[in-house]
């Protein structure tokens, strides 16, 4: 009973996802599983951003550049290359994780806006050098023959098999994301966001934990960077930089509330059902972005802890459920 | 000694903020820093605690040359310090704040056990009904007291006080002397206190350094800083009122 209670917060993340992932299985439907892909992605990549944005209080306008690096470096190494999507994706996470290494020594000194600003810089730097660097493709980027997916039960299971890696990729974000949240180094990253200053003179070696959040935050990304233009068959320097990928994903860790392991599931699924709505919406189609503006500002203004946050403040029993 | 400065100095852009100070603190006493508002005493502590690196000088802690450290590197050697104006983590609540000050202090505890030390100083500095609140919910003498938990929860071997005294109220007053008192006698931790509140600083100090204008002006005990002619003119201003401050 009280091992439950412990990790109530946790049981009832986990619940919410499988509830997501079993969907799709269940019906066997394609259409439902695409729709659930596009959740779960918005999901992990939610969740990893949160590990920065939510537990240390950096923004990152410009998240993107991970998704589109580790999906340029393991997109490479499938075509170019024939190695296989689980070493592909690992050496997707893992240049990530290296560019965030040698980014959070070079940016995370910054502080606020400027830091925002630097991402926007490096994720806009980095789109114009890929355009420009042959061997993945420059501005035509690069496809994936057709006989790739042969190794993986044809192109039909191919598209199943992401869906399971994806699954299985969002509850590891979780779990690291739970397990930060409740650790020492988590606690470290909280006090960073509160106050910096006051963490260093506490003891916090600001530099080096930011760095290791910015990291963290920067892996999965990567790898699903990979997974994503392995489905996709293609690749290409605009999709895989693209900057307004990046603030919506702010959105949907502000709308579920930053900061909690629970927020970004529900950001990530309410944002992308909006969306959904707005995209089959005549009036609303062209402007679907706008919306999402607009939607951070009122966030922002009038409920800056989101609705995870949200209701950790006014129903004080709920605090132990919603992490 | 567990603290020496020498001839520690700085300098912002025009504004020579500390000039020459130069002192011993042996461990277990209780030093006093006192000096009118802008005099250099926040100053000195940022140079001393890693905030700042000074412009000129030296500082040694523990027999170590740790001058222009960095502020964490300070807190993991043992030396603790709160801020005058409070920086609470306002979004964490009380007991978490000063379980961060445990973890990452110099015992560098995991957090079970930093929650037993955050439990146990919070009952030492009266904040224990407080626990589960957010920090940014306390009034300033509660925030005040929060600062000096956290600092204590460091187990540091020297606490840096920057006006604890300030903004409370006569009765807050007496129980946060009592509190420093008592963070000498029993827990062994040497103290720089900064304080305005002359009575107190007076009361508690074993010496008293005196900065004006980032000069350090006078040194001694309770008694000669306030019958020294300097400190009079710069800063207690007539006579009467330190031997006032000396009775009362
Ligand atoms: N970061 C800074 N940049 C520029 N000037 C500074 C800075 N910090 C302090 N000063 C200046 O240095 C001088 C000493 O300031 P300090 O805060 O040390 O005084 P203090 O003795 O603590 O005063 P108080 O009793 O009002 O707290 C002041 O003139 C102040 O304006
Ligand atoms: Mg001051």
């Amino acid at each position: 009973m009280s091992t439950v209670r412990k990790y109530l917060g946790l049981i009832v993340t986990i619940g919410v996802l499988l509830m997501l992932v079993a969907w799709p299985a269940i019906t066997g439907k394609d259409i439902t599983r695409e729709t659930t892909f596009t959740i779960l992605l918005s999901v992990a990549l939610a969740s990893s951003l949160n590990i920065l944005l939510g537990y240390t209080g950096y923004v990152s306008f410009g998240h993107v550049v991970f998704f589109g690096l580790g999906g340029y470096v393991g997109f490479y190494l499938m075509s170019a290359q024939g190695m296989s999507l689980w070493i592909s994706m690992l050496a997707g996470g893992v240049s990530a994780g290296v560019l965030a290494f040698l980014l959070g020594k070079a940016i995370l000194r910054l502080r606020g806006g400027y830091f925002a600003l630097a991402t926007i810089g490096i994720n806009e730097a980095m789109r114009a050098f890929i355009n420009n660097f042959e061997p993945f493709g420059g501005p035509t980027g690069m496809t994936l023959n057709f006989s790739v997916y042969r190794d993986y039960g044809g192109a039909g299971q191919a598209l199943w098999l992401s869906y399971y890696v994806l699954a299985a990729l969002t509850f590891i974000v979780l779990i690291v994301s739970y397990l930060v949240r409740t650790s020492k180094f988590g606690l470290g990253l909280l006090a960073i966001r509160e106050d910096e200053d006051a963490a260093e003179v506490m003891g916090v070696n600001a530099p080096n934990v930011k760095t290791w959040a910015y990291v963290l935050s920067a892996i999965i990304p990567g790898m699903l960077g990979v997974l994503f233009f392995f489905k996709n068959g293609s690749i290409e320097p605009a999709p895989a930089f693209r900057l307004h990928f990046s603030i919506e994903m702010i959105v949907m860790v502000m709308l579920g509330g930053q900061g909690t392991v629970l927020g970004p599931i529900l950001g990530a699924y309410g944002y992308q059902s909006l969306r959904g709505f707005l995209l089959t919406s005549p009036i609303f189609k062209d402007i679907q972005l706008a919306v999402a503006g607009v939607l951070l500002l009122v966030i922002v203004l009038f409920v800056p802890a989101g609705v995870v946050g949200w209701l950790r403040q006014r129903v004080p029993v709920l605090r132990r459920a919603l992490q | 000694m567990i603290l020496q400065v020498e001839g520690v100095g700085k300098r912002f852009g025009g504004l020579q903020a500390l000039s020459d100070v130069t002192f011993d603190l042996p461990e277990g006493q209780i030093l006093g820093l006192i000096g009118p508002n802008g005099a250099g005493k926040t100053t000195l502590f940022n140079c001393i605690s890693g905030v700042y690196e000074p412009t000129d000088g030296r500082v040694t802690f523990r027999g170590e040359d740790v001058t222009g450290s960095k502020p964490y590197l300070m807190a993991r050697r043992g030396m603790a310090r709160t801020h005058q104006i409070v920086r609470p983590l306002n979004e964490l609540s009380v007991r978490e704040n000063v379980i961060v000050g445990a973890c990452f202090g110099r015992e560098n505890h995991r957090l079970p056990a930093a929650g037993d030390i955050a439990d146990e100083v919070l009952e030492f500095v009266r904040l224990a009904d407080r626990s589960d609140q957010l920090a940014g919910s306390l009034n300033v003498g509660q925030k005040k007291r929060l600062e000096m938990a956290r600092a204590l929860a460091a187990r540091p071997y020297l606490l840096l006080l920057d006006e604890v005294l300030a903004g409370l109220n006569p009765s807050e007053i007496v129980m946060m002397v009592e509190i420093v008192k008592r963070i000498r006698t029993e827990r062994n931790v040497t103290i720089i206190m900064i304080e305005h509140v002359m009575h107190a600083v007076m009361n508690v100090s074993d010496r008293l350094l005196v900065l004006d204008y980032g000069r350090q002006i006078a040194e001694g005990t309770p008694e000669e800083v306030a019958n020294n002619e300097k400190v009079i003119e710069a800063y207690l201003g007539d006579p009467k009122l330190a031997e006032r401050l000396m009775t009362g």
